[in-house]
């Protein structure tokens, strides 16, 4: 989960990394108010999960309430890369005199952390990693060993830091370790890093990863997630433990196991591009190894209920759960939904394969369940879900 | 032969007694493997499922002999039971569960390094390893495929199983899943180098998938040093950018990762890549056909 720029700050401030003070604000009549009681110049900044702000125009400086007020009518509900602006953070301007960029991050490749150390910070950090590679410190960290103060200046010196800076980089660098595992972070970036007119390393900037699968012990992570931003279909399927994400299409896509879904949309996609309207995958929904009679029935309904869906792909792979069971899934989920009220009506392309694949066959055959057409492989029951799908729009 | 895992291979299951411990035990036994017995602190010296439980790996390896060891415990337990079994020095432990946290496995990754990497680590959030007609550490289903020389290596469960399936006429030396978590123990280019030198298979299946950069590195790795003809497919061709789509692993950012990128990448080394599974089958048959 990425979070907001101001909840990365916050998260900072509670591990004592200095920020500027700063307010959220909804609408031009919170930014005026924050402005106000934050006083003198401030800086109005777009909240939204994407990089580039600056750039974009998502961030200006105000000199005082009335232009704050005027700047923020500009960038609420302005559009970046996608992302909508509904908030903005209204925060003190600093008196910037040097700018630099920090992170931790995980590194895949080499199975340890890494921390990123650069005295050029600010917007173009990534053009001076390419250009000058050699400006940019990058330090693998054990996760053993962590960092501690001396190692912390170690960075900040490799980062090429200056000597008056050195001191308070090492207090910030030390303290964001420790909020990067304590909350079971996968990214920690503060872009950037400044020293003050004053003489003080701030944080002006904050973007975190957090690891949503050290949810079991972060119980406080789930308060910092944007439902607003959830697609409703996302959410519902969320509260039942499934696995859905939302895509532009028409053909609505149920496998078993997250590789073989993945694999489904490409394939529908490609036999979609035969048909009139280029027919694509609705969804990506994985109802994992088990495929229950009721995760079944779940995630018809799921997909039942998205407006834009036209034809259904089943695609299941017997492996541990063998094809029969899931062929009695599929026919306890259409009783199941009759039952409700809600039978299917979208035709449904179902493929079984892999265990007791001609015994899960027979089962749907014999239930002769209205417009469900079986086929043998994964390649033909694409294209046939595909046509489904163009026939129907 | 096969590689990691043979018909000699004696099994050991940490978390045992759990749900899913007692059906992948029971499943790994009727495939005949070894499985020799389990370890759960809390009820050590007790039996279960005829075989005997253990309060440690090392007691369980001193007890029985055992060299491999298949981890069912739950997220919040995995950490300390992989660094269990690397402290025993079991010389190999596979981490079926899914859900843990990354600073854990970068942590017990580490932890294996310090000890000098005794212990290989398959996983975790995998489905485990299989050599066809020997043995089975995990949860790959046994009776899907048959004994024969084609190896692979795959992110994925399902479509490991797909493969394994298509090719069944064929057979398979060893199947590994490697897992789909951003950081694993064993990676592609570990299985590469191992069938590569394995004088029982012929040829390499590779299963990859949006996220990160492992199919590009095994693609410099297959130029360098796999002379052996391996066939690719790769998931996840029109997955949106930024979502993650089941695998932690899995997700798209920026233009690296992709899996156009993926392909073109193994591709330029003279890889076959599949557009689909079937055709990733149709490839490898092709080859083992021309033997």
């Amino acid at each position: 989960m990425d979070l907001f720029e101001h909840q990365a700050k916050e998260l900072f401030a509670d591990y004592g990394i200095p920020v500027p003070r700063g307010i959220v604000a909804h609408t031009v009549e919170e930014v005026r108010s924050a402005a106000e009681e934050l006083t003198g110049r401030v800086v109005v900044k777009a909240q939204v999960k994407t990089g580039g702000r600056g750039k974009a125009g998502g961030v200006k400086v105000a000199d005082d309430a009335a232009d704050a007020v005027a700047k923020a009518e500009a960038i609420l509900g302005m559009d970046i890369k996608g992302h909508t602006v509904h908030k903005v953070l209204v925060e003190e301007a600093s008196a910037i005199a040097e700018e630099y960029y920090f992170s931790f991050l995980l590194d895949r490749a080499n199975r340890t952390f890494l921390a990123i150390c650069s005295a050029s910070g600010g917007m173009d950090i990534e053009e001076v990693a390419h250009t000058s590679p050699e400006k940019v410190a990058k330090v693998p960290v054990s996760a053993l060993t962590g960092i501690d103060r001396a190692k912390a200046r170690e960075i900040a010196v490799a980062g090429g830091l200056p000597e008056k800076a050195l001191d308070g980089a090492a207090e910030l660098i030390e303290k964001l370790w420790c909020c990067f595992v304590d909350e079971d972070a996968t990214l920690v970036e503060v872009n950037p890093m400044i020293l003050s007119a004053d003489g003080q390393v701030k944080a002006l900037d904050g973007k975190v990863t957090l690891d949503d699968n050290a949810g079991f012990r972060q119980t406080d992570h789930e308060a910092l997630a944007d439902k607003a931003a959830e697609d409703p279909l996302e959410a519902k399927a969320k509260e039942k433990d499934l696995n859905y994400v939302k895509l532009d299409g028409n053909v609505g896509i149920i496998g078993n196991g997250a590789g073989l879904v993945m694999s489904t949309l490409d394939v529908v996609a490609y036999a979609g591009e035969a048909f009139p309207g280029k027919p694509s995958p609705a969804n990506f929904l994985d109802i994992g190894g088990g495929a229950s009679a009721e995760v079944m029935a779940a995630g018809l309904e799921i997909i039942l209920s998205d407006p834009s869906v036209k034809s259904i792909f089943v695609n299941v792979f017997g492996g541990i759960t063998a094809c029969d069971a899931v062929a009695n899934g599929i026919v306890s989920a259409f009783k199941l939904l009759e039952s409700r009220g809600e039978a299917v009506t979208h035709p449904l392309v179902v493929r079984l394969d892999g265990n007791n694949a001609q015994l899960g066959r027979q089962i749907l055959a014999d239930a002769a369940l209205p417009r469900v057409e079986l086929v043998d492989t994964m390649d033909e029951a694409a294209k046939r879900a595909a046509e489904l799908a163009a026939v129907g729009a | 032969m096969a590689i990691w895992l043979t018909e000699n291979s004696k099994i050991i299951v940490q978390g045992m007694t759990g749900g899913e411990g007692t059906k992948h035990t029971r499943r790994m036994l009727a495939s005949g493997a070894k499985v020799v017995g389990g370890v759960n602190a809390r009820k050590a010296g007790t039996t279960h499922e005829g075989l005997p439980v253990f309060g440690t790996v090392k007691e369980a390896m001193e007890a029985t002999g055992a060299d491999v060891s298949v981890v069912f415990v739950p997220p919040k337990f995995t950490k300390d039971a992989v660094k269990e079994a690397i402290d025993a020095e079991i010389p190999l432990c596979v981490v079926i569960t899914e859900g843990v946290p990354v600073h854990d496995s970068t942590e017990f990754w580490a932890y294996a390094v310090e000890k000098g990497n005794k212990t290989r680590i398959i996983g975790p959030n995998c489905p485990g390893i299989a050599s066809p007609g020997a043995s089975n550490a995990g949860i790959i289903p046994a009776d899907i495929t048959t004994a024969g020389r084609i190896g692979l290596v795959s992110k994925s469960g399902t479509l490991t199983y797909q493969l394994m399936y298509e090719l069944r006429d064929f057979g398979f030396s060893t199947a590994v899943g490697i897992g789909g978590d951003p950081v694993i123990g064993t990676t592609h280019i570990d299985a590469l180098q191992a069938f590569q030198e394995d004088p029982d298979t012929d040829a390499i299946v590779m299963i990859g998938e949006i996220g990160g950069d492992a199919e590009e590195r095994a693609a410099a790795y297959i130029e360098q040093h796999v002379s052996k003809p391996v066939v690719a497919y790769v998931a996840g061709f029109t997955a949106p950018e930024g979502k993650t789509m089941g695998h932690a692993g899995a997700i798209v950012s920026g233009s690296a990762g992709t899996a156009q990128a993926k392909k073109e990448a193994l591709e330029k080394v003279g890889v076959r890549v599949g557009k689909t599974p079937s055709e990733t089958a149709r490839l490898m048959r092709e080859i083992m056909q021309a033997r």
